[in-house]
């Protein structure tokens, strides 16, 4: 089932694709091509390959539990809060922070993850500033003005 | 061959040897070597994903062009020698080529003898990557010279047999592989139309005005990717197996599977050198073809010591070979040259035959080095072999966090924009349902990286002959490819049963 619900999307993509491209306006003075054709039949082929996955999907995937797609949800969240807090923030905190929470969503044990978060902070600070010689901020740039 | 190749070959050497025994040079090729063995022999790294999080950070070093070369292509090639370390040990390939080794590697090692399978893949994959660097000094310039016989309708039909080939061979399913070359090729049209200026598919956003950098698609498909698969799995896979006591080397069996470990590497070289197939169908076909060739092969699968030769051999041999398609036509053959491409183009360096002619201390240098990392990575792969499984004792727990947080900074200090890092989470996520619904992620990467490319060279194609389509048949070469492309992927549908991966024993 989990093949042909993909197999549905992948179809629709293609169309919105393929719609996509036909709103191109092309200029005036173009090449024989133009910049429509190439997408067109990139949508096509993904259209009647999306059939095969429809009409003859493969064995079901093996889904994990619902809590741990809470916590896959949990990683992303803390991903994406890493990519907005590492300007802002300096280095270390939120490196600590982030590679804590990973760390104990692979292995739940409070203290390891602490220790690895802080360790893997520190230490990959050190490698990226002193022998990389990246322009890493330790800790926000206002502490220090 | 006559006196004035071989004596041009000789200066190109002298070329390259000059260039590569250079202190800087000679340090990081070190470096990539014990770094790239790291990689290879720890599960949840392979040479894909390791040469992808270390290529941001090369950049950051300000290596010039050779030496940010030399240092990937150590660790690319150090990663084919580390993969059998955790295969051996702990019967968990340490990446997808070394699956093969597993097969009798680990079987080896319950029986006692797992210091003699790491002496044995070593030896072999020194011959195996040894022999494929000479044929890559001996084919590649004469490759080249084909290659200048390419027009914009030849090169279409070459990126058209490498996606075939890598969607028959690489997958299970054509569909779905079909599917992932569309995903990746439909990524490549974000961004401004070079030839008339047009932003195609961007939603009016300006981020992606320049369209989506290859790198932040590769490092988010192959490292973020990761750190989902282990919280889901919590890293139950990194067991520690068989325990290593003595090292001395076999030479009675180093003697025995001499044939095999050529065989293996011929196989294996000619694999690689298919666009699209590379390391992982270089050893599963190394391996098939030795058990079908030997006389007596009821031991395979049980701890033969050929079953570790030929596999080891032919992946090696393979990741030499997958180089040539890349350096004198700009096709990788593989995830990890795919990753390599990545490289080059970001260094301004456009692989094909110009290349030879226009930066050949490029060439020569990367070729001068494969042969000197290859001697390192044989010291270090046999009589150091002892420290590198103490590497495979890092949790994936400290793993797998340290590599995410490098994923990060390494793109954030290459394109310093918070959109990239979102882009990277967002490929990360698709990466791993890609990996649930078994599609393919690496035909995604090819994709992206050639897409503009295969676009281009078809309108090309089409302003040469005013629109007419025939120009794409018009050559012998153009029909070759096209008649190797439908058969590359539609082969593998009727020789299914053929090719079908045996599973490792439990």
């Amino acid at each position: 089932m989990s093949d042909r619900l993909i197999g549905i999307i992948i179809a629709l993509m293609a169309l919105a694709f393929f719609a996509s491209a036909t709103q191109l306006e092309a200029p005036f003075f173009s090449d024989p091509v133009g910049p429509k054709l190439f997408p067109y039949f990139i949508s096509i082929i993904a259209f009647l390959a999306s059939f095969r996955m429809i009409f003859m999907p493969d064995e079901k995937p093996t889904w994990p539990v619902l809590s741990t797609f809470a916590n896959l949800g949990i990683a992303i969240m803390v991903l994406v809060f890493y990519a907005y807090s590492l300007r802002p923030l300096g280095f270390l905190v939120p490196t600590a922070l982030c590679a804590s929470i990973l760390s104990y969503q692979i292995r739940p044990k409070y203290m390891t993850s602490l220790i690895t978060g802080i360790s893997l902070s520190i230490g990959l600070f050190i490698i990226f500033k002193f022998f990389l010689g990246l322009g890493l901020f330790a800790f926000p740039r206002w502490i220090w003005g | 061959m006559d006196l004035g190749l071989i004596m041009e070959l000789l200066a190109n050497l002298s070329l390259g040897f000059s260039i590569a025994l250079t202190t800087t040079t000679l340090m990081l090729a070190v470096i990539g070597c014990i770094l790239g063995t790291m990689i290879g022999a720890l599960p949840g790294l392979g040479p894909t994903n390791g040469v992808a999080i270390l290529i941001p950070i090369s950049f950051t070093l300000g290596l010039d062009a050779t030496q940010a070369l030399v240092l990937m292509t150590s660790v690319y090639y150090g990663a084919m020698y580390g993969g059998r370390i955790s295969s051996i040990l702990l019967n968990i390939p340490g990446d997808e080529p070394a699956v093969m080794t597993t097969l009798d590697g680990y079987p080896m090692a319950k029986n006692g003898k797992a210091g003699d399978a790491l002496v044995l893949s070593g030896f072999a994959s020194f011959v195996g990557a040894f022999l494929a660097t000479i044929g890559l000094m001996l084919l590649a310039p004469m490759l080249a010279q084909v290659a200048f016989m390419f027009g914009p309708a030849e090169y279409f039909a070459l990126y058209l047999l490498a996606f075939c080939t890598l969607g028959g061979l690489g997958s299970n399913n054509q569909a779905k592989a079909a599917i992932s070359v569309c995903l990746g090729l439909g990524i490549a049209m974000i961004g401004v139309d070079s030839s008339t200026g047009l932003t195609r598919f961007t939603g009016g956003n300006l981020h992606l005005f320049d369209g989506i950098d290859f790198l932040v698609a590769i490092v988010g498909l192959f490292a973020i990717t990761e750190i989902f698969v282990f919280i889901e799995s919590h890293g139950k896979e990194t067991a520690i197996g068989v325990k290593l006591e003595k090292i001395t080397i076999p030479i009675k069996e180093i003697v025995y599977t001499r044939w095999t470990v050529l065989r293996g590497s011929c196989v294996g070289f000619v694999a690689g050198l298919l666009p699209g197939a590379g390391a992982s169908i270089g050893s599963f076909l190394a391996y098939m073809s030795e058990k079908a060739i030997v006389k007596d092969n009821s031991s395979f699968g049980k701890g033969d010591p050929r079953g570790v030769a030929a596999p080891e051999a032919g992946n090696n041999a393979a990741a030499g070979g997958a180089l040539i398609p890349m350096l004198t036509l700009g096709i990788p053959g593989s995830g990890t040259t795919a990753v390599l491409l990545a490289l080059l183009m970001t260094l301004n360096i456009t692989p094909g035959p110009l290349l030879f002619t226009e930066r050949p201390e490029v060439v020569w240098g990367l070729i001068a080095t494969l042969l000197i990392a290859n001697v390192m990575l044989l010291i270090l792969n046999v009589p150091l072999v002892k420290f590198f499984t103490k590497i495979l004792q890092v949790p994936a727990s400290i793993l797998l966090p340290g590599v995410t947080m490098i994923s990060f900074v390494g793109i954030y200090s290459l394109t310093g924009s918070h959109f990239d890092l979102l882009l990277m989470i967002g490929f990360g996520v698709l990466g791993y349902f890609l990996r649930k619904f078994d599609i393919p992620s690496v035909p995604v990467i090819l994709g992206i990286l050639l897409g503009g490319h295969m676009e281009v060279s078809l309108r090309r194609a089409m302003v040469l002959s005013d629109g007419d389509w025939t120009y794409l048949l018009s050559s012998p070469i153009s029909i070759g490819l096209w008649v190797a492309a439908i058969l590359g992927f539609v082969a593998p549908i009727f020789l299914k049963s053929i090719l079908k991966k045996p599973t490792p024993t439990q």
